[in-house]
C-alpha cells in the first residue's frame, strides 16, 4: 500500500485508551483496522492489478464469505492441494455443473485457504460474465478475466494460477438427469494456452455442485427472451422466488490430481490432433476422479 | 522495430496542431532543442494569447490543411498533432471535428506523399484505436484489432487516420512512420474532457460498472514524442502509465462523489446533450466508462528505452492541483480519528463505572 501524497498515516498512531488493558486492546485494535480499512477503501488507498484484481477486496470480503459458505454450508473436503506449483505458472482444469457456477468461485476460495503459499486462483469467465453489469465488475475484482487466448497466456506468463472451465454452459447448464457426466471439452483452447506458455494442467474434480440447484427443466423460450444460455426449473426455483437462490447444501469433495507437464510440448501448440489428445487425456482424468469420489460420498447430503 | 538505418536528426520539423496544449508545448520544446535546427508551427486558427508566449522559438504559419504542401516541402519530419479529442460546440460541434481529424490528416498526408525530401511522420493516435467490446481482451498490444466498429465519434476518427498512416506507409516506405497511441493524457497543466469530468463535486458513472483505466502524464507523452523525432522509431506504440485504475479509485482518490446511472439512462441524456448543442461528453466516454481501457507497453518500453511515470502517480500530479473534494483524505483521515477516539471514551468510561 503506497501512502500517497506522503501524508502520516494516523491509525497507526498507537494511542490505546487509558484504564483499558486485557482483552480490550484486542478490540481497540480491530476496531483501529476495520477503520482504516474502510478508509483506505474510501480513499482508493490500494492497488489493483491490470485485470482489475482487487487483493485487499478479495481478501477481507469475498474469501471471508466464501469460506463460510464452503465449510459451514457445503462442508468441503479437499484433497491433492499438493500437486498444485507452489510457485510458478499452472493451468488449473475443472468440471463445471450447478445451474450458478459457485464452484468457480469456491474452488479460488479453496485454493487459497489450503495452498501452502495461500496462492489466488485467476479464473477465466465466459463473454456473458463480463457483459452483465455489476456482475463483470465484481468478476473482475475477484481476480477473473475473459476466457480468451491473449488473457490466459498473459496471466499463465505472469506466472500466475490460472482456473479454467472448459465444459463452459454445456457444463453448468445440464440437466440434473446428467450430473457428473462431464460435456464436449470444446476445441481445447486451454491446452493450448498451456503449451504456448509450459504451464503444467493440473485437472481438478469437483463433486457436490451438482447438488446446489439440481435442473430439472430448462424454459428455452424464456432464456432466448432474456438473452441468457438457459432458464432454469429447480426444485425451489422459481417457485419460491429468492428462496429458490439458496444452494441446497450438498457434501463437496475437492481432489486436485497429478499435474501434467507440457514443457517439452511447446511446439505442438498449433497441432490440433495433439491438443485434442490432451483435452481428451484431461478429461478422462477429470471424469475418472469424478466417479471415484462419488464412490467415496454416496449419500449427496451426508454430513 | 527500429531498423539499421542511423539516426540522423531532422534539420527541419514541421508540427501541426500549435494553437492547442499538446502541439505548442512539443513545438516549444522541440525549437528548444539544439538538435533541430527550424520548427514550424502549423494550424487552421492562431494560437490563444496564453500559448504565444511559449511559441517564440518556432516560426508558426497560419493556414489551412488544404494548402500545407508549401511549408511540408521544406520538411525533413512531420510530426502530425492537431487532433481533436472531443467536439468544441463553439467550433462547429463533432462536423468541425471530424472535418480536422479526418480530412485534416488526408490533406496532410497527401501533402507528405509527394515531398521527396520528408524522411520521418510522426502521428498522434490514441488507444481509442482498440474499440470497445465486451470480447475485448484485458489488455490491448498493439497487434490487438478492434472487434467491432466503436460508437463514438472520436474512436472512429482514430480507426480512419491510422487507416490512412498505413496506405501512406505503403506509397512511401522510405519514410520512417512512428504512430502512437496515447492513453488520455492528464498532469496538472493540461485540460481534457476527462480532467474537468474528475473536477466535478459529483461526477455520473455507469451503474455496475467499474472500468480499468490508465493515464499518460503530459510531460511523459511530450518526452515520447521528442524522441520520435529524434530517434528512429518505425511502427505502431502504445504509449500509457503502466498501471491501472478503477474508476472508482480515481474518482475516491479525487475526492468526488460518484452517481450511478444506469446505462441506456446515459445514452438518452447524451443523446438529449448532443441536440442541444451542450455535450461536453460522448459516446466515446461512455464506451470507456462502461469497458475501460489498458494497453501493453512492452514495446515502448524496449524500443525507447522510456518508462512513462504510473498512471496513479500522472493522476496524484493532476489531484496535486484540484481542491482535494468533498471527500478529501484529510477529512476521512480526521473523520477515521475522531470516531476512534469517541469510541476509545465511551469504552473508558464504561470501564470506570
Amino acid at each position: 500500500m503506497s501512502d500517497h501524497g506522503g501524508r502520516p498515516d494516523r491509525s497507526r498512531r498507537p494511542e490505546p485508551p487509558a484504564g483499558s488493558d486485557g482483552p480490550g486492546d484486542v478490540w481497540d485494535r480491530r476496531v483501529a483496522a476495520g477503520l482504516a480499512f474502510l478508509r483506505r477503501r474510501l480513499t482508493g488507498q490500494y492497488e489493483v492489478d491490470e485485470f482489475g484484481f482487487d487483493v485487499e477486496l478479495t481478501e477481507h470480503v469475498f474469501q471471508p464469505l466464501l469460506r463460510l459458505l464452503y465449510r459451514e454450508w457445503f462442508r468441503a473436503e479437499v484433497f491433492g492441494v499438493d500437486h498444485l506449483p507452489a510457485k510458478g505458472a499452472g493451468l488449473v482444469v475443472a468440471n463445471h455443473s450447478g445451474t450458478i457456477a459457485l464452484d468457480a468461485l469456491v474452488l479460488a476460495a479453496v485454493l487459497r485457504d489450503h495452498h501452502a503459499e495461500r496462492r489466488h486462483l485467476r479464473l477465466l469467465g465466459a463473454d456473458l460474465v463480463f457483459r452483465l453489469p455489476v456482475l463483470s465488475e465484481l468478476a473482475r475484482k475477484f481476480g477473473a478475466t475473459l476466457a480468451c487466448q491473449p488473457d490466459a497466456e498473459r496471466l499463465l506468463r505472469a506466472g500466475e494460477l490460472v482456473g479454467v472451465f472448459p465444459e463452459g454452459f454445456k457444463g453448468v447448464g445440464k440437466h440434473y438427469t446428467q450430473r457428473y457426466q462431464l460435456q464436449r471439452f470444446g476445441r481445447g483452447g486451454f491446452v493450448a494456452a498451456a503449451l504456448r506458455t509450459g504451464a503444467p494442467i493440473i485437472p481438478v474434480a469437483i463433486v457436490g455442485a451438482e447438488e446446489i440447484y439440481p435442473m430439472l427443466a430448462d424454459i428455452k423460450p424464456l432464456a432466448r427472451l432474456l438473452g441468457l444460455p438457459y432458464f432454469p426449473v429447480t426444485p425451489t426455483f422459481p417457485w419460491l422466488g429468492p428462496l429458490g437462490a439458496v444452494p441446497l447444501p450438498s457434501k463437496w469433495l475437492i481432489e486436485f490430481c497429478p499435474p501434467i507437464s507440457t514443457v517439452d510440448l511447446a511446439d505442438q501448440a498449433d497441432d490440433p490432433v495433439a491438443v485434442l489428445d490432451l483435452a481428451h487425456q484431461v478429461r478422462d482424468t477429470i471424469q475418472q476422479t469424478v466417479r471415484e469420489l462419488l464412490r467415496r460420498r454416496p449419500d449427496p447430503f451426508a454430513p | 522495430m527500429s531498423d539499421g538505418r542511423a539516426p540522423r536528426t531532422p534539420g527541419t520539423v514541421v508540427v501541426t496542431g500549435v494553437s492547442r496544449q499538446l502541439g505548442a508545448r512539443f513545438a516549444a520544446s522541440l525549437a528548444a532543442d539544439p538538435r533541430v535546427d527550424r520548427v514550424v508551427g502549423v494550424d487552421a486558427v492562431n494560437p490563444p494569447a496564453a500559448l504565444a508566449d511559449l511559441l517564440d522559438g518556432v516560426d508558426c504559419v497560419r493556414l489551412d490543411m488544404d494548402s500545407v504542401g508549401a511549408v511540408v516541402a521544406e520538411a525533413d519530419a512531420v510530426v502530425h498533432l492537431a487532433l481533436l479529442t472531443a467536439p468544441d460546440p463553439q467550433r462547429g460541434g463533432r462536423a468541425a471535428m471530424k472535418e480536422q481529424n479526418v480530412i485534416g490528416t488526408m490533406q496532410l498526408l497527401a501533402a507528405c506523399q509527394r515531398e521527396p525530401r520528408l524522411r520521418k511522420l510522426v502521428v498522434r493516435s490514441s488507444t481509442a484505436a482498440y474499440g470497445a467490446s465486451f470480447r475485448d481482451p484485458a489488455v490491448f498490444t498493439e497487434d490487438s484489432d478492434p472487434r467491432e466498429v466503436p460508437r463514438g465519434g472520436f474512436a472512429r476518427d482514430i480507426l480512419d487516420i491510422e487507416g490512412y498512416v498505413r496506405g501512406f506507409r505503403r506509397r512511401r516506405p522510405d519514410v520512417t512512420v512512428t504512430v502512437l497511441r496515447f492513453a488520455p493524457l492528464i498532469g496538472a497543466t493540461i485540460d481534457t474532457t476527462l480532467t474537468r469530468y474528475f473536477s466535478q463535486p459529483i461526477v455520473p458513472t455507469v451503474l455496475g460498472r467499474d472500468p480499468r483505466l490508465q493515464f499518460v502524464h503530459v510531460d511523459d507523452a511530450l518526452e515520447v514524442l521528442r524522441r520520435a523525432v529524434i530517434e528512429e522509431h518505425d511502427g505502431t506504440y502504445n504509449v500509457a502509465g503502466p498501471g491501472v485504475l478503477l474508476l472508482s479509485q480515481a474518482i475516491r482518490r479525487a475526492g468526488r462523489i460518484p452517481v450511478p446511472v444506469v446505462e441506456p439512462g446515459l445514452s438518452v441524456a447524451i443523446g438529449l446533450a448532443k441536440s442541444l448543442g451542450v455535450g461536453r461528453y460522448g459516446l466515446d466516454q461512455l464506451d470507456l466508462f462502461v469497458h475501460g481501457r489498458v494497453v501493453d507497453i512492452t514495446r515502448l518500453v524496449e524500443e525507447f528505452g522510456f518508462t512513462p511515470r504510473s498512471t496513479a502517480a500522472a493522476f496524484d500530479d493532476f489531484l496535486a492541483r484540484q481542491d482535494g473534494g468533498v471527500l478529501s483524505a484529510d477529512r476521512l483521515a480526521a473523520a477515521e480519528q475522531a470516531i476512534l477516539d469517541a469510541i476509545r471514551q465511551v469504552r473508558a468510561v464504561g470501564e470506570r463505572s
